[in-house]
């Protein structure tokens, strides 16, 4: 494994030849249409820059290429990033602000025109310093950055207005595609409703609200890859749908992640014809108490409903159920930057002992006057795991007699009622692509720092902690940062409670083989890596 | 009824004597003269009777979760077994006979009247006043009924209030347009003038003479809306708009765990579909028993 | 007669633009909107900048009024606009979804009629005995199943037959070919969802059928046609079937519009790309414009299937027209 990790960092340095990025096992054969099911409906435009949806990357990111990324034959690595444009990951110089790529050289896209470092700066400035009018999703996150240029056709240099250990991961963003510098200039809107990239893959055809379908891009710069002939993703936003396809054959495999019950069946009705992959994974729901709501503002009343809720019992059962798993605090419990089980114990709602939480909660309830609270769950009309979570949760809180109702709301009306503070308490979710845990507890930043952030506290305190940890170079202070703002996050105020974290669980048909499971479905989608055992088309 | 050809001949004088007869001996009577309404009727009892002392029969709380007791099939502890969250189904389905006729009981009555009161006022007064409340309802009736009641579900939010009022709306106007069309024939009978130029006041024109004489067609349509509004109310669910867990209802037991489960706990899908079917079943033939009987000429449209 | 065919088509227009102004005002009280939901679903953060400038792009920050007004001379003038979603014309995106929905439509009617006007002749034929009482049993039963169950068990049954047979399990594909190229992958994808959809309608149009045709034998022509002596064959073909008929072929005018409305649940059960699953994906986005077509498609549908069969009645009752 780990001679093989090591040739893949060497073959995407170097371009090596195509054994040199397989698993060991055996060689990768050739050919085969790879069958798969996309969780979603088709993605709103073909344009990974302006978009935010997984379905997105599922069915495009097999015709892009990026600058950068989790490294494919090991994603489950929180830390290590490899090239895929570039030929060397760069160390920063000028105290850390200045990161200068060399990009690789005789890269084509698909229509035949070279790639060069030219269209990797114009597709990275187009996503940092979109052009009026301009969608960017991300924007946001590279709000660090001052400059992007390409000074000749193999140099991309990004100025940074500060030095943080944040940058680097961010530019591993799967949804960075490179576009072509000639295209963007002349419709910067091009992307939207077409597709021409330099990936594995050449797109064929888009069927509208169906499939997707692509073939192999001969001229791909990853000697060898891909080993696939083509593929066909194909969208269906039913579970049972997509369980039943995998089952009949009708598809070879999902990538997002099923839940126990449908990957029990799987493995039931189908024995070894089908292998199960499982990660956890950088998602978590998470609880927010609104604080512009009495009796929400009132510390106690928080503590008492964190207290209440066991989530050491409740994960092994509802894992059972949901695709849910880990306990965890708010960094993603695979990250060298989260806490141990025995920090976390020292956190309200993470005690060990059950009966002295739920007696604490109590008490606290009494304090505060709200013996008899009555509140209503906003949550989100998606089953896997929002609802299941939400339905333990209205359980748990019983246990310390407060009654709670549940007001589910399709994705739209949900959003809204939280940015408009229309709700006692609401399961949200934190679910980010790459890990970088820095990055992604930005969200637990008050409302005037995290547009995001819907528990209407205000806490200089907090921003401060924040503050101090992104511009920290050194680890350990950075860690010892981080439990500090964890701390106050939710011990302290009890201003939002990480309720689980997710659990990747991707069924395969056997004869499929080298994609890796990462800690999320955001990353590794280029298809470049699998290939097929009997020829079988799904 | 002599012949199957021309039993329907000898109804006014059936009907006039079904009047004077007792409740008992008319009961009776509409039992041998629609036993399938009378299955219906009974049916429908029972499901009422059952919804009504959910507390007391249901043996288990209806949305405890017991997670020892995940997906279990049925057994002599959980007759009808269990769901993902433990939670005991025959328990489900009993309290779900209260949600089901809640909002299959409230939206008909309310959304009848709404109706009653609209037609009625729109035949008697006639003029501009129908002519827009006409268009009102060709409006509201060219929405298909679920997908009106998909985005007021959406824009108020779901819950079992919520639902009511989805499913009321759209089935004003399809029972004010039957009533008015009834009522607008005795509207053209002389009797009615008569009483105006006696100086009868408007609403007691309205409430002596032209209800009681669009009663047949209202029953009729009341009965019917029951059932739609539970299949309503159960289609809702299923889209997972409707009713929210825990609350126990059939459509959104149907909904999730339901499919998720098909193949390895089947019960969790079987019995509340079955509750659904059966539910509107009952009503229905009890409504189709009651059209024959109050008005055989009514068609349906 | 011209009188009330033009009075009849000219209230077409209130009609009309009234379901317009009610599906735009319902659109937009809905929470939250298109922007959000394409920005916020994926549970990670979203710059608040980004909503503002998506609001601009899809010219949601136009002032309502104007907004509304394109809508109405847009529809009028056969010109949907595109979707806010996708960026596809809206046109292309029913259209492409069409086919499947028309067909399974399609199939289900010729099941509805295959199955409802003999049996329900027959009921009529032999009102009150066991006969009549399994048919209206059916019927009711047609009418209380709720489709999507009925959809699930079946799925549910197909699958555990085939792998007790077989072994293997099989499923209806998923992916829609059109007839014309595959008929037999075509037809095994529509059968399912055309015989749960099929039931319903059946069944409707069974009671529909057994009503109309006790209207009908009672009349006087088949009385006399049976006092003539004529064999009740031909009495109940020539005569009765074919005057019982137009009710039943309205029932299942009208049914056919709202069939399309049906089909949004039965689409869910079945992963079905037709307008039904476009309308819940079209409300889930708050994709204004697209909703607002298919909305207007079905109200069209509608309108004007009524619209035909008043003047049909017109035509054939002439004292509708004159009055």
């Amino acid at each position: 494994m780990r001679s093989a990790l090591l040739a893949a960092c060497i073959g995407a340095v170097l371009a090596t030849g195509p054994a040199a990025a397989d698993t060991g096992e055996t060689m990768p054969k050739r050919g085969g249409t790879l069958t798969y099911m996309i969780p979603a409906d088709a993605p709103p435009s073909l344009d990974g820059h302006r978009e935010g949806t997984f379905a997105m990357l599922h069915a495009l990111a097999p015709f892009y290429s990026v600058l950068m990324r989790v490294n494919p034959e090991n994603p489950s690595d929180t830390t290590q990033f490899v090239c895929d444009l570039c030929t060397a990951i760069p160390k920063p110089t000028d105290d850390g602000k200045t990161y200068t790529f060399k990009i690789r050289t005789g890269v084509k896209f698909h229509d035949g025109s070279p790639l060069t470092a030219a269209d990797v700066a114009a597709s990275w400035h187009k996503i940092i310093f979109p052009p009026p009018g301009v969608l960017s999703a991300r924007q946001d996150w590279w709000s660090v950055v001052d400059s992007v240029e390409a000074p000749d056709t193999t140099t991309v240099v990004f100025r940074l207005k500060f030095a943080t250990t944040t940058f680097l991961p961010s530019l591993a963003d799967p949804f960075a595609f490179i576009y072509s510098k000639a295209i963007l200039d002349k419709d910067v809107r091009w992307y939207e409703q077409h597709v021409m990239g330099s990936g594995p893959f050449k797109f064929v055809a888009l069927d509208i609200g169906q499939s997707m379908k692509g073939e192999r891009n001969p001229d791909y710069y990853h000697k060898g890859k891909p080993y696939l002939d083509g593929f066909i993703g194909i969208f269906a936003d039913k579970q049972v749908v997509r369980v039943e396809a995998i089952h009949s054959g009708r598809a070879a495999m999902e990538f997002r992640g099923l839940p126990p019950s449908a990957i029990n069946d799987l493995q039931r009705e189908l024995g070894d014809k089908v292998k199960v992959q499982t990660h956890d994974w950088n998602c978590g729901n998470v609880v927010t108490p609104n604080q512009r709501r009495k009796p929400f503002d009132d510390v106690r009343v928080r503590r008492a409903l964190l207290l209440a809720v066991d989530q050491w019992n409740g994960a092994p059962a509802l894992s059972k159920i949901a695709n849910v798993r880990t306990v965890g605090g708010i960094v993603f419990p695979g990250s060298p930057l989260a806490a141990t089980k025995e920090e976390l114990q020292k956190l309200a709602g993470f005690w060990p002992d059950i009966e002295k939480s739920r007696a604490e909660a109590r008490r606290l309830l009494k304090e505060a006057g709200q013996e008899n609270l009555q509140l209503e769950l906003l949550n989100r009309n998606v089953d896997q795991p929002y609802k299941y979570v939400g339905t333990w949760l209205v359980d748990q809180w019983s246990k310390i007699g407060v009654r709670a109702t549940q007001r589910v709301q399709p994705t739209g009306p949900w959003l809204q009622a939280m940015r408009t503070g229309d709700f006692d308490v609401v399961v949200e979710a934190n679910c980010n692509s790459v890990v970088n845990p820095v990055l992604d507890t930005h969200k637990y930043l008050p409302r005037v720092r995290s547009p995001v952030n819907y528990g209407g506290y205000n806490d200089p305190e907090l921003i401060e902690i924040y503050e101090k940890m992104l511009s920290e170079g050194d680890f350990d202070r950075q860690r010892a940062l981080m439990r500090q703002y964890e701390a106050r996050i939710i011990d302290t105020m009890a201003d939002e409670f990480p309720m689980l974290w997710w659990y990747r669980m991707i069924p395969e048909r056997s004869f499929v083989h080298g994609w890796k499971i990462g800690p999320s479905h955001f990353i590794n989608q280029d298809l470049s890596n699998i290939w097929l055992d009997e020829g079988q088309n799904g | 009824m002599s012949t199957t050809l021309d039993g329907r001949i000898a109804l006014p004088a059936d009907e006039a004597i079904v009047l004077h007869r007792s409740y008992w001996q008319a009961t009776l009577h509409f039992c041998r003269r629609e036993p399938l309404g009378a299955v219906g009727a009974v049916l429908v009892l029972i499901i009422a009777i059952t919804g009504l002392s959910a507390e007391l029969i249901a043996p288990y709380s209806p949305t405890a979760n017991d997670f020892a007791a995940m997906t279990e099939a049925p057994s002599w502890t959980h007759w009808l077994g269990t769901d993902q969250f433990g939670r005991d189904l025959l328990s489900r389905i009993i309290y779900g006979a209260r949600t089901a006729l809640i909002v299959g009981l409230t939206s008909a009555i309310v959304g009848g009247f709404a109706g009653l009161v609209l037609g009625v006022a729109s035949a008697y007064f006639g003029g501009r006043l129908d002519l827009v409340f006409q268009r009102i309802f060709d409006v509201v009736m060219a929405f298909p009924l679920i997908i009106m009641a998909l985005a007021v579900v959406a824009i108020f939010g779901t819950g079992v209030h919520n639902v009511i009022v989805a499913i009321t709306i759209p089935l004003i106007p399809r029972c004010a347009r039957v009533v008015r069309s009834s009522a607008l024939a005795i509207r053209e009978i002389p009797y009615v003038d008569a009483a105006r130029a006696c100086g009868y006041s408007h609403s007691r024109i309205i409430l002596r003479h032209m209800v009681p004489n669009v009663m047949a067609p209202f029953l009729i349509m009341l009965t019917a809306f029951v059932g739609q509004a539970i299949l309503a109310e159960a289609s809702l669910s299923y889209l997972g708009l409707g009713v929210q867990e825990p609350t126990p209802a059939w459509g959104l037991m149907l909904q999730g765990g339901a499919e998720e489960y098909a193949s390895t706990a089947p019960w969790i899908a079987i019995f509340p579909g079955l509750a659904i079917a059966l539910t509107v079943f009952g009503v229905s033939l009890f409504g189709d028993a009651l059209r024959d009987v109050l008005d055989p000429k009514l068609r349906e449209r | 007669m011209y009188q009330y065919i033009a009075k009849r088509v000219l209230l077409v227009f209130p009609t009309l633009i009234g379901a317009a102004a009610l599906v735009f005002i319902l659109m937009r009280l809905i929470p939250g909107d298109i922007c959000l939901v394409r920005l916020g679903s994926g549970g990670g953060s979203f710059d608040p900048h980004a909503i503002d400038l998506c609001h601009a792009e899809i010219g949601l920050d136009r002032p309502l009024i104007v907004q509304f007004l394109s809508f109405v001379w847009g529809f009028f003038s056969f010109d949907f606009g595109v979707s806010m979603w996708s960026g596809k014309p809206v046109s292309l995106e029913i259209l492409t979804r069409l086919p499947i929905s028309l067909e399974i439509a399609l199939l289900a009617t010729v099941i509805a009629i295959l199955i409802a006007v003999p049996l329900g002749t027959i009921s009529a034929l032999k009102q009150n005995t066991w006969i009549d009482v399994v048919v209206r049993t059916l019927a009711i039963g047609g009418i209380a199943t709720p489709s999507f169950w009925l959809g699930i068990i079946s799925i549910m049954f197909v699958l555990d037959i085939t792998n007790a047979i077989s072994g293997t399990p099989w499923m209806p594909p998923i992916d829609y070919v059109p007839i014309w190229r595959d008929p037999i992958r075509n037809l095994s994808m529509a059968f399912l969802p055309a015989i749960t959809v099929g039931y319903r309608y059946a069944a409707v149009s069974m009671r529909m059928t057994r009503s109309a045709m006790l209207e009908v034998l009672r009349e006087d022509y088949i009385r006399t046609a049976r006092a003539k002596g004529l064999i009740e064959k031909i009495v109940i073909n020539r005569h009765a079937l074919k005057n019982a008929l137009l009710p039943v072929v309205t029932v299942i005018g009208i049914e056919f519009a709202f069939l399309i409305g049906g089909l949004v649940v039965t689409e869910q059960v079945f992963n079905l790309n037709g307008i039904g699953r476009l309308f819940v994906q079209a409300v889930q986005n708050q994709d204004y414009t697209l909703t607002q077509a298919l909305v207007m498609l079905t109200v069209a549908i509608f309108v004007f299937s009524n619209l035909i069969v008043d003047l049909m009645y017109a035509w054939l009752d002439p004292r509708i027209r004159f009055a």
